[in-house]
């Protein structure tokens, strides 16, 4: 408990701050079935037997007690290696991923930035902005209104009428740029953004970061997961750097990058 | 916790900053300050039940996405919405009606509409429960990447089935023309069925998505336990005549007749056929057991899906 406390006492410090996302010691746990021991049939039934449930199931401890309190007006970067758990940390946040252990606090309903899930590639482009626009919560009278918006942002249509064939007939950076549209075009009080910057081409590039620029404006606080630390350091002013599912540093962007190049050898 | 590079480094900062009034308070008394909710609670029922209304253009758009997502690959794309079931159709009638004659006391043309009514009508039933029991299994992407109540998805797939029901009702209704069925006035007691029989069969999605979420392995299972049921409601057969010839016990007829689908094939099978199935063929208060069922499952798979809300997506 002392050290939380300690936390919260530091970083309250950037003003008259307003906290907007609490973890308290998170902990995260996946369940693998089928991983581990021998995948036969007779193995399998061998272990039925015997009796050890456990013999498929292993356990993945993503994320270990991490703890933070991060304050409106925040741009915070999520730093560390592949499979630290950064994007499970996330989605925790998020309210997507159940909580092993501990507890996370939010004011409003954080949202990640990311729809491919919810769009088909049998559908045209044009049902997929409805329905990828009524996934994220949005009414039908706001994707009517901001349907045109997010078509003309893609840029799918300057090629021609391509928003009425079916996805899966776009090339992969069209895709890309359509699902980014959509999901951009929602407004968020909390924003997690898991490197989706690095899509379409550089035209595209360009109107996505002054896009996140925009939506920074208007969410009280955004996450940023990303292995460039170029636009960690132009986006953010606080880093959290993860290891293995723990919480190794957590300061200003400046010192925690410097550590961390240093650490990962560069 | 690696808490000594974490304190040392924020010890510093904290040196030179004002002392809050923040500091010494926990983690969850500070939330508590300034209005912070849990992340990914679970919703009380009310709530919830309001959570899902503000999402009913989701669902719709849901269904009647993934209905047309089916056959878009095809050439003759949405025709195969009827298509499909007027071969399924045809395939009864070649086996039953033309190679075996009808069934029982009934002559061909009560028969085969009989026949279709019930494979249609429990393929509403067994569909909904198949896709409800990957509705969360199968759709985990999307769990984990948007938040919305995770009902939706049962109910959505529950809805997508009865969609291409009523495309089947189409091929249905060519069949009770073909065979001498003319509309009546009973064929109006088809909505309220249809109303019924989905509400159970959301209820049955829904503790099947449940499950499913759970244990994956039921996926496999479950169109053996389908099956079985099929058999004991009488889809293919006049259930009630067949165990009376072999002089079944009276409790065991009445207990298989009044299960949950056949007694939605025998409501409907009673709106549409008329002359051909009349009430003396229905069990003792029917309506009561159709009600019943829908209400019973319907709200019992509801508040069972709830109380794990906040687990799904676990994988």
């Amino acid at each position: 408990m002392a050290e939380q406390q300690q936390d919260t006492g530091a970083t309250a410090q950037a003003a008259p701050a307003t906290p907007t996302v609490i973890a308290d010691d998170l902990h995260i746990v996946y369940r693998v079935y089928g991983g581990g021991g021998k995948g036969s049939a007779t193995a399998a039934l061998n272990r039925i037997i015997r009796r050890k449930p456990g013999g498929s199931v292993r356990e993945v401890h993503a994320v270990k007690g991490v703890t933070f309190t991060a304050y409106r007006g925040e741009a915070i970067g999520l730093i560390g290696s592949n499979g630290s758990g950064k994007s499970t940390l996330l989605r925790a946040i998020a309210g997507l991923l159940p909580a092993e252990r501990g507890k996370v606090y939010t004011d409003g309903q954080p949202s990640l930035l990311g729809v491919n899930a919810a769009l088909m590639n049998d559908l045209t482009g044009e049902k997929n902005v409805v329905l990828g626009g009524l996934a994220m919560g949005m009414s039908r009278d706001q994707v009517r209104e901001r349907y045109q918006g997010i078509v003309d942002f893609s840029g799918i249509n300057e090629k021609g009428d391509f928003i009425s064939l079916p996805m899966r007939t776009y090339s992969s950076g069209m895709a890309a740029r359509l699902r980014f549209s959509i999901a951009a075009a929602k407004d968020h009080d909390v924003l997690m953004i898991d490197e989706a910057l690095a899509t379409g081409d550089r035209k595209f590039q360009k109107r996505s970061e002054a896009r996140i620029r925009e939506l920074r404006k208007e969410a009280g606080t955004v996450f940023l997961v990303s292995h460039n630390n170029k636009s960690i350091r132009d986006t953010c002013d606080r880093v959290l750097w993860l290891e293995k599912g723990e919480l190794l540093m957590d300061g200003p962007t400046d010192e925690v990058i410097k550590a961390y190049e240093k650490e990962s050898g560069k | 916790m690696s808490t000594v590079s974490e304190t040392t480094h924020d010890g510093a900062v904290a040196m030179s900053a004002p002392p809050s009034p923040d500091e010494g308070l926990t983690p969850a008394q500070l939330a508590q300050k300034y209005g912070l909710s849990q992340s990914g609670a679970r919703p009380g029922l009310f709530e919830y039940v309001r959570q899902l209304w503000d999402r009913r253009h989701f669902i719709a758009a849901f269904s009647s996405a993934k209905l047309t997502a089916q056959y878009s690959q095809a050439k003759l794309g949405q025709v195969w919405q009827v298509a499909t079931p007027l071969l399924n159709a045809l395939v009864y009638y070649f086996i039953f009606g033309l190679l075996m004659g009808g069934r029982g006391s009934m002559s061909n043309d009560v028969y085969i509409p009989f026949l279709v009514t019930g494979v249609f009508v429990f393929t509403f039933t067994q569909s909904s429960a198949m896709a409800g029991v990957r509705a969360i299994s199968g759709n985990l992407g999307l769990v984990r990447a948007l938040h919305f109540p995770r009902a939706s998805l049962p109910i959505s797939f529950a809805l997508q089935q009865l969609q291409q029901l009523l495309f089947s009702m189409i091929v249905l209704v060519i069949v009770l023309l073909g065979f001498g069925h003319y509309p009546s006035m009973s064929w109006l007691l088809v909505f309220p069925t249809l109303v019924l029989q989905y509400v159970f069969n959301t209820g049955l999605a829904m503790i099947m998505a449940r499950a499913g979420a759970k244990t994956p392995d039921l996926a496999q299972l479950l169109p053996f336990i389908m099956r079985t049921w099929m058999y004991a409601s009488g889809v293919m057969y006049n259930l009630t005549e067949q165990l009376r010839n072999k002089h079944a016990a009276e409790w065991l007829i009445n207990l298989l007749a009044s299960n949950p689908a056949s007694v939605y094939i025998d409501l409907m099978r009673y709106s549409l056929l008329g002359h051909g199935f009349n009430h003396a063929d229905l069990p003792p208060h029917v309506w009561a057991l159709a009600l019943g069922w829908a209400l019973l499952v319907g709200a019992l798979g509801f508040v069972y899906f709830w109380k794990a809300e906040e687990r799904y997506g676990r994988g």
